[in-house]
């Protein structure tokens, strides 16, 4: 045998450096799962990682604006409701708290109270069943948002027990809200409130130290400040990325500068930090409800003879924080009982614009993480 | 130590699974059609027209057809048609009064309007039916209801109307005049 021909031979191994691959691009939604709603992602992927990402939208659209501009001033009141179905107490002030700049309207100190306690109610249930819903992208398989719904149903109760309805309350009026609160609701909503510190002691200590979490959403989706001021971000994701922006502080609407809170604020601004500072604001929230109910006044709760008007020529922008970020409303009016213009500055649709900033070079299962970190409601974001 | 935070999570979760059998604060659901609806005293559905008299409910229903409600309701569910009299005179009462409830959203903006206490929100909601044009479209037949439906279902609200109607009564009020809009 001759030795010279025997030799260890040359294996290549393949590296994979001129493997060829195509961008692949995957319509995500309008009835996937995770996108909250009809909402579309076009993401082009490159082996997992997000290249491309173009928000489509628009398959909730029902013409809000347009109905409004047709109807009386009290008429597109329901609508507003309908608009983030989530927090239809938040949608009504705003849009009232614009007709009464425009109009002049003055509010009773016991309506102002009663917004104030409405809103912060809206807000907890709100930011819990977000949370629950972020969770369930990460996989939870709902068990955190059937705690956060369980949660909500005490606030809806209340809702129902003052409006009459659970979602599409319809509840507040031109210079005060549409009647008084009934006898026996107030001590409910003190029992609800201080409850609800004890469900987000639980709530934190299920999900806050969690390593699944922490893994899957620290340093995943970071909005730069300045990308998130630029963007008009506003509400939890710009505070989250470090930006001391809270309309209730800077605004002052309504008796907001009456009662003693703070701004939490994050410093990454991850999707991470956009879940705990939900968390903590609801803390603040309870804060201010607490404050709230003890100290809100007898008296009427509306102006009667706000009910059909005709505002004078003029224009007004009123906005207010809502739980997804700065809810205004524009409205001109030429003198007629309905509106000329009436244009709706949504949260939701202004904080969807940095989505796809977010998710580049993120992997696809993040993205869907990142989109529910946003808080988005469909309703809201097509009007 | 990695995990800890995942069983602190499973921990909740066991104690809330336990604790469903004995706390009834944590397993609120209720069984629906087996342990009733959960329709409380102040719930609004659909709307309905008042009448007073059990024996004569066309003779005395409130409802003049003033057709406030039909120009206010938002989403344009309400028709009404006012009856006339042989002469060709208004009998202040509808001849026609329908509510499409696949349009109506329930806004309670009928009942804000209306100066007569005429229309007020119902609490039913079990409203399904095999037909989606007739069935959903009622009548002045099947929307009047009795004021002590009405006591039935909203107990405060309906004793509220009825202390205002009879202070209206003792001093003959001026009649309420249509709204500026």
């Amino acid at each position: 045998m001759n030795t010279e021909t025997i030799a260890p031979r040359e294996y290549q191994i393949y590296s994979g450096d001129d493997l060829r691959t195509n961008v692949l691009e995957i319509s995500m939604g309008p009835q996937h799962p995770s996108t909250h709603g009809v909402f579309r992602m076009d993401v082009s992927l490159d082996g997992e990682t997000v290249v491309k990402l173009k928000p489509v939208f628009g398959y909730l659209h029902r013409n809000h604006e347009k109905i409004a501009e047709t109807t009386s001033y009290l008429g597109s009141m329901p609508y507003t409701d309908r608009l983030d179905y989530f927090c239809s107490m938040t949608n009504n002030w705003a849009y009232a708290l614009a007709v009464e700049k425009m109009a002049g309207l003055a509010v009773p100190e016991r309506a102002e109270y009663i917004r104030v306690i409405m809103a912060e109610l809206t807000r907890l249930q709100n930011h819990a069943s977000l949370v629950g819903f972020l969770t369930n992208d990460l996989g939870a398989s709902g068990t955190p948002l059937l705690y956060a719904i369980r949660e909500r149903e005490h606030i809806l109760d209340l809702f129902e027990w003052a409006s009459g309805a659970r979602m599409m309350c319809n509840y507040m009026r031109f210079g005060g809200v549409r009647n008084d609160l009934p006898s026996g609701w107030l001590a409910q909503c003190k029992k609800v409130v201080d409850d609800f510190p004890a469900f987000m002691d639980e709530f934190e200590t299920l999900l806050t130290g969690n390593e699944i979490i922490l893994s899957r959403c620290q340093n995943v989706g970071v909005l730069p400040r300045d990308l998130a001021i630029n963007a008009s971000i506003t509400g939890p994701c710009l505070r989250a990325s470090g930006v001391d922006y809270d309309i209730r502080k800077v605004d002052k609407y309504g008796v907001y500068d009456r009662f003693d809170f703070k701004v939490p604020l994050g410093s990454v601004g991850d999707c991470y930090d956009r879940f705990m500072i939900r968390l903590l604001e609801m803390r603040e929230s309870v804060k201010i409800l607490k404050q709230a109910l003890a100290t809100i006044p007898e008296g009427p709760v509306n102006d009667s003879k706000a009910r059909n008007f005709r505002p004078k020529p003029a224009e007004a922008y009123g906005r207010i924080e809502g739980p997804k970020g700065e809810l205004g409303f524009y409205l001109v009016s030429d003198g007629t009982p309905k509106p000329h213009r009436y244009h709706v500055r949504p949260p939701s649709f202004i904080n969807l614009t940095v989505l796809e900033d977010m998710c580049l070079g993120q992997k696809i299962a993040d993205a869907v993480i990142i989109l529910g970190s946003i808080d988005i409601v469909l309703g809201e974001v097509d009007r | 130590m990695l995990g800890i935070g995942i069983l602190k999570g499973m921990a909740i979760t066991a104690k809330n699974f336990f604790g469903s059998f004995v706390n009834k604060r944590l397993l609120p659901t209720l069984q629906y059609p087996e342990a009733g609806n959960s329709v409380t005293l102040f719930s609004r559905n659909i709307p309905f027209l008042v009448y007073d008299n059990d024996e004569d409910p066309l003779g005395t229903m409130r409802c003049v057809a003033c057709k406030i409600c039909e120009k206010e309701c938002p989403p344009q569910c309400i028709y009404i048609v006012m009856e006339k009299d042989a002469n060709g005179k208004p009998a202040k009462r509808p001849k026609v009064f329908d509510i499409d409830i696949s349009v109506c959203m329930g806004c309670q903006i009928c009942v804000e309007v209306c100066p007569f206490e005429s229309i007020k929100m119902d609490s039913t909601f079990e409203l399904s039916t095999p037909d989606r044009f007739e069935g959903l479209l009622l009548k002045r037949e099947h929307l009047l209801k009795s004021n002590t439906y009405f006591h039935k279902i909203h107990p405060d609200e309906a004793q509220e109307v009825d202390d205002r109607l009879a202070a209206k009564q003792k001093k003959p009020a001026p009649t309420p005049s249509t709204p500026a809009a």
